[in-house]
């Protein structure tokens, strides 16, 4: 299969400024970055405040452009000013903040406005509007008011926002930060078919590890590298490394690692609550 | 010293047809010292509520009262309560707007009227009490990290010598480690200066670990306030309004259905690692 996204040694730098121009500092916020993404994968990123992870981000959909080596996406060269907007229907962005991200006063309007700004025909918006609300399960809302939707019904109506400009890849920045727990798992289980059922490319970045357990591949970023990159199951087996680098692993590998450290023959990179509880009962029948 | 809540009701837009009840029949009573969780889903009431406790919004009907006296009687100085309950709120970081950490965390004091030096005491002794890192007292606040950012905009309220903590979702959008030093925080300043502390939260995980009474909040009212784990054993009806148990009470309940004798309430990995070591080892 082919790759969306491949970069090669991408720098980037923040460079401060003083009053009167001069540099002031430089912050390197990605370092030597190698990242390939197969079309249709679920990548997750994770890493902590200030790692680089939205900064790469925002490299996909280019936004921000590298001052060093190469970004691919879907073949498009993100350094060229003429493939900009192509990549930008190539790859769409959901941001953390659903308030920030919806502009209209019906949520059909909202959704329509992508495809309306680059001159879509009027039936083919409808048509896309259409597909992209149900592909989320927000069909049955089309003609609300959004500021009456809940944080994850607003959070989906963003992601069909994007839906509707036919992308291959989708990058989602924390998308769930600040959501309630059934609105997080709306979003997610959204989010996991759009990848399943519409082949959708998925970039997730979280700070909740109990959302990339069903990721194919893991990349961990610290300081604007990749530091460890493996499926969720090989990336949550390292448990005390990825504290080291100040992040976690979902409640039930830690559980498992727990138990595991007092003592019971459980195996490594334990991710959900049903592999937990079958490791569990296999221990209690051979007791 | 506590604070009591009395059949508190709070409508939006009355008489109109935005007319929304957001707080319903709310009775409470909160003494010194308590570590209480307030948990609900998007809308259910739960920073209307909060701000109804230092006095942004006036009740539509019902009374609240600090340490005795009533906060709606004429003459009852407003001010000083919102010194005395102080309030984080979401993303603090955002009202930083002082050019030095220093400076925005003496504007709180210097509006209470302390002078330059009592300021300056006191924006050193919060800034301490949230570990912030001496070397970056006079650095810009819009430059450190986002932990560091809300470390010094909590600091902003604890300068104003409170004493009751109010933070709404301090942890959203950082990293664990970061969720941990704010949470880790939070728990020593009410060991240490017996601040009582009220925290807004989405992770349920976080209030299983650090509060000792859980209220939680539905349609504008009071649907549980018990302990964390009386709270997650009713963890079928949370969900029907939004919220969850956290991970580890689920593995419980699901071992128990699986025929292995495990008690059910835990609600932290601690918890449900003894549990189990205690049936399995």
């Amino acid at each position: 299969m082919s790759l969306i996204v491949k970069a090669r040694n991408i720098v980037y730098e923040y460079i401060r400024r003083d009053d009167d121009g001069n540099v002031e500092g430089i912050e390197t916020a990605l370092d030597q970055v190698d990242l390939d993404v197969k079309e249709g994968d679920f990548v997750a990123i994770l890493g902590a405040n200030g790692s680089g992870k939205s900064t790469l981000a925002k490299h996909i959909n280019a936004l921000l452009k590298p001052e060093n080596g190469t970004l691919l996406v879907d073949g498009k060269d993100t350094l060229d000013d003429n493939e900009t907007l192509a990549i930008r229907q190539t790859a769409g962005m959901v941001f953390q903040n659903p308030d920030n991200q919806i502009i209209a006063s019906v949520v059909e309007e909202d959704v329509g406005f992508g495809p309306e700004n680059i001159g879509i025909p009027t039936d083919e918006i409808w048509t896309r509007v259409e597909k992209s609300l149900r592909s989320v399960g927000m069909y049955h809302y089309r003609h609300h008011s959004p500021n009456r939707l809940s944080g994850g019904q607003k959070q989906r109506v963003a992601i069909a926002g994007v839906m509707a400009m036919k992308p291959k890849c989708i990058i989602l920045d924390e998308p769930t930060a600040m959501l309630d727990p059934v609105g997080r798992q709306e979003v997610l289980s959204a989010v996991r078919e759009l990848n399943e059922k519409n082949g959708i490319t998925v970039i997730l970045i979280t700070h909740y590890m109990e959302e990339t357990v069903h990721a194919n591949r893991i990349f961990v970023m610290e300081s604007g590298k990749v530091i460890m990159q493996g499926t969720p199951r090989e990336i949550f087996s390292r448990v005390e490394e990825l504290k080291e680098h100040h992040l976690t692993v979902p409640q039930v590998t830690e559980l498992a690692w727990e138990l595991k450290k007092a003592g019971l023959s459980l195996p490594d990179g334990i991710l959900t609550k049903e592999e937990l509880i079958t490791a569990l009962c296999q221990l209690s029948s051979t007791n | 010293m506590s604070i009591i809540v009395n059949e508190l009701n709070y409508i939006y837009n009355p008489g109109t047809a935005m007319e929304v009840q957001a707080l319903r029949d709310i009775n409470l009573e909160i003494s010194d010292g308590e570590f209480i969780g307030i948990i609900g889903h998007t809308g259910s009431g739960k920073s209307t509520l909060i701000q109804h406790l230092n006095g942004l919004i006036r009740a539509t009907s019902g009374g609240i009262f600090y340490n005795g006296a009533d906060i709606y009687d004429e003459g009852y100085d407003l001010r000083t309560l919102r010194t005395k309950v102080g309030l984080v709120f979401q993303y603090p970081e955002h009202q930083l707007f002082e050019t030095t950490v220093m400076a925005d965390v003496c504007y709180g004091p210097k509006n209470q009227g302390l002078d330059e030096k009592e300021a300056m005491l006191r924006a050193v002794a919060s800034l301490n009490a949230v570990h912030f890192p001496e070397k970056h007292f006079y650095d810009s606040p819009f430059e450190l990290s986002g932990g560091q950012k809300r470390r010094v905009a909590i600091a902003g309220v604890l300068a104003m010598n409170p004493e009751v903590l109010i933070l709404d979702e301090p942890t959203a959008g950082l990293d664990p480690q970061g969720r941990d030093e704010i949470l880790e925080m939070v728990s020593d300043l009410r060991r240490t200066q017996h601040i009582t502390v009220i925290l807004v939260s989405h992770s349920m995980e976080d209030v299983a670990r650090y509060v000792d009474r859980l209220i939680v909040m539905n349609g504008g009212g009071i649907m549980y306030d018990d302990t964390p784990q009386a709270v997650f054993a009713h963890y079928k009806e949370l969900e029907e309004v939004g919220l969850m148990a956290p991970q580890v009470t689920y593995v419980m309940h699901a071992l128990a259905e699986a025929g292995i004798p495990v008690e059910t309430g835990a609600t932290t990995v601690a918890e449900a690692k003894d549990e189990i070591v205690r049936v399995l080892c």
